[in-house]
């Protein structure tokens, strides 16, 4: 079992994510993450799906994805030739004594304060998820209170886009 | 010019007549009663009321089957909606095109567990081709127009479309046609030049190539093509159980049909073959049997309007995406350029063949405790009714001695239901068929179990009465000693009868008739056909213990076949491996 980025371009109708949501689950298809919102073209929202399976079943889901008619184009994200993030937000506990040890990890990882109480931060963070993950094993002996994730959003790179065939 | 104002309900009827649509089933309820009013003044739409609103999802199935045109039915939200919900399944799994228009409660009751409420988009999503909820009557032209392209072109397949009651009260202007703009929806039709030429390389190398015919053919109409490319190539065909008709019967080159029921023949050709020539069929478990076991050293060439279909079970060395019609057209020609009037020598191929239809023809012992031999039945009604009648046939034995017994000359002969094996099938596809096709004879084979299911819609009617649920019997027979669990139905001449199907027939004001005995068959078929002016339902009793064979078990090798109770056919392996 392999993990798989799938782009998905569609009408952003009422339903949609459920009948996306739905093919996964009846093919058997555990989904590792889900990230949906509008794109630059009205009316269009792209779905970026982590899935981990093997290549045929892959083949198989991505074909039924794309005899949903809301769904317009489904694209396999490679991942040498695409940018992808991870953004999240992470509630740690913090006392005196710890707090300038989270603040070195933040700065290390390139992450940003956000909320300031007197026992917590609330952190954000972006990056690949390796980075993101790298980063909460550091975050973790301080006392994670609460964890909050985008799933992953990808884009191919270069200066195509997914939507220009529709559009024309 | 401004357009007329019309309301939602108006606006249903009105899409429905332009969109050419001459007959509906449906039976109507509270949220899709604004439409009831001005269908009841279509004078272009007859509206069928069934008794049930499976019968009606049904009767439009055996309508579409039996006409190549779409089927339209229609119920109330709620409970009439989930009526349907089988037989959209069962559309969804046959690609029969099919429209279901339900009632919803008003919009503004949505979602709060109003009275007769049911999700049925959400309910139906993985069972359609795709669904609407509409809650704003300018909506409605632009999506019944849009759910009537997506139902009847690519894959065929049912559509929803549920309608809020609001909606249907509110005016709007009536705009037609509509625009239909479905940017994710574009089927293709025409098959790739590269692929077409590597079939034709494939097809001159084989030596045991096979022609395994499915449903598309039927739903392509694509069967002059089909018996073209069969005298070009000369290979034998086998037709599945959504097939049959698609290729004739009398033609020599036809083995019958493969998989668990299938002719010994039929189910050896695939599984000895180097080459399926694959068209419209989807490899379904129960013609591959165990699928690492199956066709091993055949090549794939697979046709399909489905991308999605092909490599699906097996991968496909050629996969040709397209209309069944359009690419035959294309490779019959390429293939005649190619060969030259010459078929490929494939003799040792048939000799092989034709071999195993001496040794393991089609039969059946007539049952051992002295009663009908259904299958004596069957055969009898298809050989008095001929090629243009239609058979409807339910879920399980009947079914198979059904496709196995009746000799089908034409495509949309056959109606059944093959990928969800649906028991009450029958009696109301067969209504739906002759609301199509009046002109034509129709038949509803049925079991006695099948037929206690959906028997309210009573049409020409022959029950193949074995008093139990037969098919589950016979594996109860095979695989579990003889344990009989529930599946005694008491329907026969020494149970206590409950019901007696002739008194059944009588109350609904058919003709009933029960035959006993071989020599009165005959009789009875005749009689049948001759009454034109109500239903007829034949009881037939047979014997119980009558099995369908072939067999191949479930989840075993087709080169398990068994031709009769165990008896394994023998081939020479030398010959063929």
């Amino acid at each position: 079992m392999s993990q798989h980025v799938l782009s998905l371009l569609v009408e952003d109708r009422p339903g949609l994510l459920t009948r996306v949501a739905g093919l996964f689950a009846r093919r058997g298809f555990n989904i590792e993450s889900l990230a949906v919102g509008a794109t630059e073209v009205e009316g269009l929202s792209r779905i970026t799906v982590v899935v981990s399976v093997d290549g045929l079943p892959l083949e198989q889901v991505t074909k039924q994805l794309n005899k949903l008619i809301n769904v317009i184009k489904v694209v396999e994200l490679e991942p040498l030739s695409t940018v992808e993030r991870d953004h999240m937000l992470v509630k740690v506990r913090t006392e005196p004594a710890t707090r300038s040890q989270v603040l070195e990890a933040v700065e290390l990882f390139r992450a940003r304060v956000i909320d300031v109480a007197g026992d917590a931060l609330i952190i954000e963070v972006t990056g690949e998820t390796a980075k993101c993950q790298a980063f909460l094993k550091v975050l973790e002996p301080f006392g994670i209170k609460e964890l909050v994730q985008s799933g992953v959003l990808a884009m191919s790179r270069g200066s195509k886009s997914i939507t220009e065939k529709v559009q024309k | 010019m401004t357009n007329e104002v019309l309301t939602g309900a108006q606006a249903i009827v009105r899409s429905l007549e332009l969109l050419g649509i001459t007959d509906v089933f449906g039976l109507p309820g509270g949220a899709i009663l604004p439409t009831y009013d001005p269908l009841m003044d279509s004078t272009k739409i007859r509206h069928i009321l069934v008794r049930h609103e499976q019968g009606a999802g049904h009767a439009a199935e055996g309508y579409a089957s039996a006409s190549g045109k779409i089927g339209v039915c229609i119920a109330t939200s709620g409970p009439g909606a989930t009526n349907l919900v089988t037989a959209i399944a069962d559309a969804h799994m046959d690609s029969v095109p099919l429209l279901a228009i339900t009632g919803q409660v008003n919009s503004t009751a949505i979602g709060t567990d109003a009275f007769q409420e049911a999700d049925i988009v959400g309910i139906t999503m993985p069972i359609t081709k795709h669904s609407y909820l509409v809650t704003k009557a300018e909506d409605i032209p632009g999506v019944l127009a849009a759910a009537y392209q997506i139902a009847t072109t690519g894959r065929p397949g049912p559509v929803l479309v549920d309608i809020a009651k609001d909606a249907q009260n509110a005016k709007a202007e009536f705009v037609w046609p509509p625009k239909v703009d479905l940017p994710g929806y574009k089927p293709v039709t025409k098959p790739h030049g590269k692929q077409v030429q590597a079939a034709v390389q494939l097809i001159k190398e084989s030596k045991r190539p096979v022609l395994y015919v499915g449903g598309g053919i039927i739903r392509s109409g694509a069967h002059q093509e089909l018996l073209e490319l069969s005298k070009l190539t000369g290979a034998p065909a086998v037709t599945t159980l959504m097939a049959r008709g698609a290729f004739p019967d009398s033609n020599p080159q036809n083995l019958g049909m493969p998989g668990m029921h299938g002719t010994v023949p039929a189910v050896t050709a695939l599984q000895k073959s180097d080459l399926l020539i694959t068209l419209g069929a989807r490899f379904d478990d129960r013609v591959t049997g165990q699928v690492k076991t199956f066709a091993v050293n055949a090549k794939i060439i697979h046709i399909d309007i489905d991308p999605a279909e092909i490599g699906k079970i097996k991968p496909a060395e050629v996969p040709i995406v397209g209309d069944l019609k359009e690419v035959l057209v294309e490779l019959n020609a390429e293939l005649s350029n190619e060969l030259k009037g010459k078929q490929p020598d494939i003799s040792e191929w048939w000799t092989f063949l034709n071999d195993l239809r001496t040794r393991y023809p089609l039969g059946y012992s007539d049952p051992e405790d002295g009663k009908l031999s259904p299958q004596y039945v069957i055969s009898r009604i298809g050989e008095l009714s001929g090629p243009e009648a239609v058979f409807a046939a339910g879920v399980g034995q009947h079914q198979m001695w059904s496709a196995q017994f009746i000799k089908y000359e034409r495509p949309n002969s056959w109606l059944n239901s093959g990928g969800a094996g649906t028991m009450g099938y029958a009696v109301p596809a067969a209504m739906g068929a002759k609301v199509a096709q009046p002109e034509r004879l129709v038949w509803a084979i049925d079991g006695d179990g099948c037929f206690q299911m959906t028997n309210q819609e009573l049409a020409t009617c022959a029950i193949i009465n074995n008093s139990s649920l037969g098919m589950v019997r016979q594996w109860q027979t095979l695989f579990y000693n003889q344990r009989y669990s529930n599946t005694d139905l008491h329907t026969g001449t020494d149970t206590m009868m409950v019901p007696d199907f002739v008194k059944l027939a009588e109350a609904y004001g058919a003709l009933g008739i029960r035959v006993e005995k071989a020599e009165d068959v005959d009789a009875a078929i005749k009689q049948a056909m001759e009454v034109n002016d109500r239903p007829v339902v034949i009881d037939f009793i047979v014997g119980r213990d009558a099995m369908v064979w072939p067999m191949v078990p479930a989840g075993v090798s087709n080169d398990e076949v068994q031709f009769a109770r165990d008896a394994r056919p023998v081939w020479d392996e030398g010959d063929q491996e």
